[in-house]
């Protein structure tokens, strides 16, 4: 689709001042003057050979600027999660054991502004609050995790919380439906029954049997946050994948966009063959 | 045990200290820095890291005179057709080697490969040798005026000075090492594309005498590191993020934050370029209706400067009207011919535009609509050019797009265009060569193509000339044909100061972004 665009990398590369003959020389030695099969056909021998090719801007390897953003990505991503996981998952509990209070209408409330609040809205309200009035965090910038585990989390937690705001808004409804379905069921009255703690019922019987979809929820969670983190990273200035991604989109660097595209294809994958197996430790009815 | 311990924290201390000490200038540069290569391309962000790393043998000082700065004498034969220029002593790479005559000549052939100025004076060059590796000789088959004025530019292509085996790289492959003579040692280990560059003070460096003037006089460095943060590219966080004193040195913030800036605790704006930019709308001479200089003309009457400075830039103090095509301020900057635009009214480029026998084709204005620096020139363009009576089409895209349409040749409805607008650094358009929009070699110029023997003879003559008086004379020429032949309309001046922390101090006046001279306090 992308080679479908009227972007074209050589005219971007040779500059404002560049004439005419200096793009079509810079076509020429991209190999882009070449037909799009036979273009498609020498990426798909050098990934064949482990090769993702070279980008057309940086002149390095596409796996080398993978590497270089994973980290970020991948930091930013799992505290965010955490975060979502940590307070979403007794967030919907308690709602659903609280269902039509007011806990219950606060958190739905709090869900459909989580979902509607833009999270560049989000960001710059936290910046001005926590950072810019309060001080307590930097406004942009990433340190990493070499750098020391306190820079890495001092720099990482403002743009996390920023984030998770939608996650905990959708994990903590999944988790609210999930568990209302289980606390309707018969075990559930026969766990209350024979006396058990409304705590134990609560964890043990209502949320591991409404787990399956919860898990499913955080398992696709992951996989969006590997690749769509771009506004987040552009607001704080961190140098992930995301950013990689509307780069090398923008430029029209083919190379770059074709690696990273395949490299969240497998993340996808990947994830979802975690989830999948996941089901087996969570429904031991699930056999595959 | 103990010792060991009280030495191992001691060390530790040592290596906090002088890590503390370490003073890191913190950037923003204006965008992305991408291609490592300045020779290769014209990205400013390329030769903005060509000034950093490299040295060159002339600059270009505040006054826009040319100064030596590598060089430390030279001379010219009675019939000015043998240059031999001598190179002051202490210069040396960053991989300790000296910088010779062989070095100059082999970066001289490569920059004259690609840049429309280096081109030029190429074709009046016969020879390039070294006799001493001090030294370094230019015979030309004729003289010609625009030796230093080539040599000193100080926009993109600059001449910068490689080493000889970097230099012998083929002009359109870009090279691969990044070691220069300049002030500062590229980290190559330490650059993150879309992260951050890194340069380190090049303590070997042996600075000219003179004060820091633009591009030419004495290169101080009082830091230690300049780190260009690359990763912060939204407005409001680089605002933010300054305000805070994460960073130190903003360049080009969005006119938007001027006066929140303005305000800010601890922040102060400093305009370092006077001259700064001018605004352009270039004209498709292939294809109707702009390959018609009567419609051309009555397309730049009616695009007055005032309505485009007011909508781009917004702040009074900012911008200024500008009647010539060279940039207001320089030598060659004149108001002749340029009556067309300056005298003129709506109501003349009607009338102008009805004489013209326009016969209704649409008018294809390429809108880039992610570069807050002139994003908003194309709708005041469609707008004047609507009430002139043209028929106008604004296709909006992203500015990459803008790049690659503007340099098809195409007709407009399959998928070329007929008019774009942009914007220029001060140097790129102060002199009739320097200035791409007045190229007219049809389709060898500069996108647009326009053709025109006359002012291609002038501008031959110019590069010829070696009498000043006569030179301007012959750049007035050249724009009152401009004029007439309707190349571009020229759309006013502007400056963009630089948003700065407080404890900055010495950023060196003149064109470009350099960081020299700068003092943390």
């Amino acid at each position: 689709m992308l080679r479908l665009t009227p972007g074209d990398p050589a005219a971007i590369l040779a500059g404002d001042a560049a004439s005419s003959e200096q793009i079509a020389a810079i076509r020429a030695s991209l190999g882009l003057d070449r037909s799009l099969p036979v273009q498609f056909a020498i990426w798909l021998g050098n990934l064949l050979q482990g090769e993702l090719g070279q980008s057309y801007f940086y002149k390095m390897q596409v796996t080398t600027l993978i590497g270089q953003r994973i980290e970020p990505t991948l930091a930013l991503a799992t505290l965010t999660i955490l975060i979502a996981v940590v307070v979403s998952i007794p967030l919907g509990v308690i709602a659903a054991w609280r269902f039509g209070g007011w806990f219950d209408r606060a958190l739905m409330g709090f869900s459909v502004i989580g979902f509607s609040v833009p999270v560049f809205v989000l960001a710059y309200i936290l910046i001005w609050i926590v950072s810019l009035k309060l001080g307590w965090f930097p406004v942009q910038g990433y340190r990493r995790i070499a750098d020391g585990f306190f820079p890495f989390l001092h720099h990482l937690i403002l743009p996390a919380i920023t984030l998770s705001v939608i996650y905990i808004a959708l994990i903590a409804r999944v988790t609210r439906a999930s568990v209302l379905e289980a606390l309707g069921e018969d075990y559930i009255r026969t766990a209350r029954a024979k006396g058990l703690p409304e705590m134990r019922v609560l964890v043990r019987h209502a949320l591991a049997n409404a787990a399956v979809p919860i898990a499913t929820v955080i398992g696709i969670g992951i996989a969006i946050l590997i690749g769509g983190v771009v506004v987040t990273e552009s607001v704080y200035a961190i140098p992930g994948l995301g950013r990689l991604t509307v780069d090398a989109v923008l430029a029209r660097d083919f190379p770059t966009v074709q690696g990273v595209i395949l490299f969240f294809s497998f993340v996808y994958v990947f994830v979802n063959l975690l989830i999948d197996l996941s089901y087996v430790f969570l429904d031991p009815r699930i056999r595959y | 045990m103990n010792r060991r311990f009280a030495a191992a924290i001691a060390l530790c201390l040592v290596a906090f200290s002088s890590q503390a000490q370490e003073k890191v200038l913190r950037v923003v540069p204006h965008s992305n820095l991408s291609i490592l290569d300045p020779i290769w391309t014209t990205q400013f962000m390329a030769r903005n890291h060509g000034y950093m790393i490299y040295d060159t043998l002339f600059g270009t000082d505040e006054k826009n005179r040319v100064q030596p700065q590598m060089v430390d004498k030279w001379t010219v034969s009675p019939d000015q057709r043998l240059w031999t220029f001598t190179l002051r002593p202490g210069l040396e790479f960053h991989d300790g080697k000296p910088v010779t005559g062989e070095d100059v000549t082999a970066s001289i052939e490569r920059w004259g490969k690609r840049d429309a100025m280096g081109q030029k004076l190429m074709t009046f060059v016969e020879r390039m040798d070294s006799p001493a590796p001090n030294t370094f000789r230019i015979f030309l088959r004729e003289a010609c005026g625009i030796m230093l004025e080539a040599l000193g530019k100080p926009s993109s292509n600059v001449p910068f000075v490689m080493p000889r085996r970097v230099a012998e790289t083929p002009a359109d492959r870009q090279i691969e090492e990044h070691i220069g003579s300049g002030p500062y040692i590229f980290k190559r280990d330490e650059f993150k594309p879309g992260d951050k560059a890194v340069y380190a003070k090049n303590t070997k460096y042996v600075p000219r005498k003179e004060a820091p003037s633009g591009t030419a006089g004495g290169k101080f460095v009082y830091v230690d590191r300049v780190e260009w943060n690359l990763a912060l590219r939204d407005a409001q966080a680089q605002v933010n993020a300054l305000a805070k004193g994460e960073i130190d040195i903003l360049e080009r913030p969005a006119f938007e934050s001027y006066e929140q800036l303005k305000k800010a605790d601890g922040v102060m704006l400093v305009n370092k370029d006077p001259l700064g930019f001018q605004y352009m709308g270039r004209f498709n001479h292939l294809h109707p209706p702009f390959n018609n200089a009567k419609v051309r003309q009555a397309a730049i009457a009616a695009m007055q400067q005032e309505p485009f400075l007011r909508a781009q830039v917004g702040v009074k103090e900012l911008y200024k009207t500008c009647a010539s095509m060279y940039t207001c301020g320089t030598p060659y900057a004149s108001a002749k011919g340029s009556e067309v635009q300056s005298k003129s009214n709506m109501k003349k480029a009607q009338e102008m535009l009805k004489a013209s026998g326009y016969d209704g084709t649409p008018v294809v204005i390429l809108k880039p609509t992610d570069l807050a620096a002139i994003q908003k020139l194309p709708d005041v363009a469609a707008q004047l050019l609507r009430q002139a009576g043209f028929k106008v089409d604004l296709q909006a895209m992203d500015w990459n797009t803008v790049v690659s349409r503007r340099a098809k040749k195409d007709a407009p409805a399959q998928g070329g265009w007929n008019i774009f607008l942009t914007a220029w650094l001060a140097p790129d358009v102060w002199s009739p060569l320097t200035n791409a929009a007045l190229g007219a070699a049809g389709e060898k110029s500069w996108f647009g193509w326009p053709s025109d023997a006359e002012i291609e003879k002038l501008r031959d003559q110019f590069a010829r000339e070696t009498d000043a008086a006569k030179r301007k004379a012959i750049a007035e020429a050249i724009q009152v044909r401009a004029f007439e032949v309707g190349t571009h309309a020229p759309l006013g001046e502007y400056v963009n100061p630089y948003a700065v922390r407080k404890n900055i101090s010495g950023l060196v006046v003149g064109s470009g972004d350099t960081y020299w001279n700068v003092k943390k306090n």
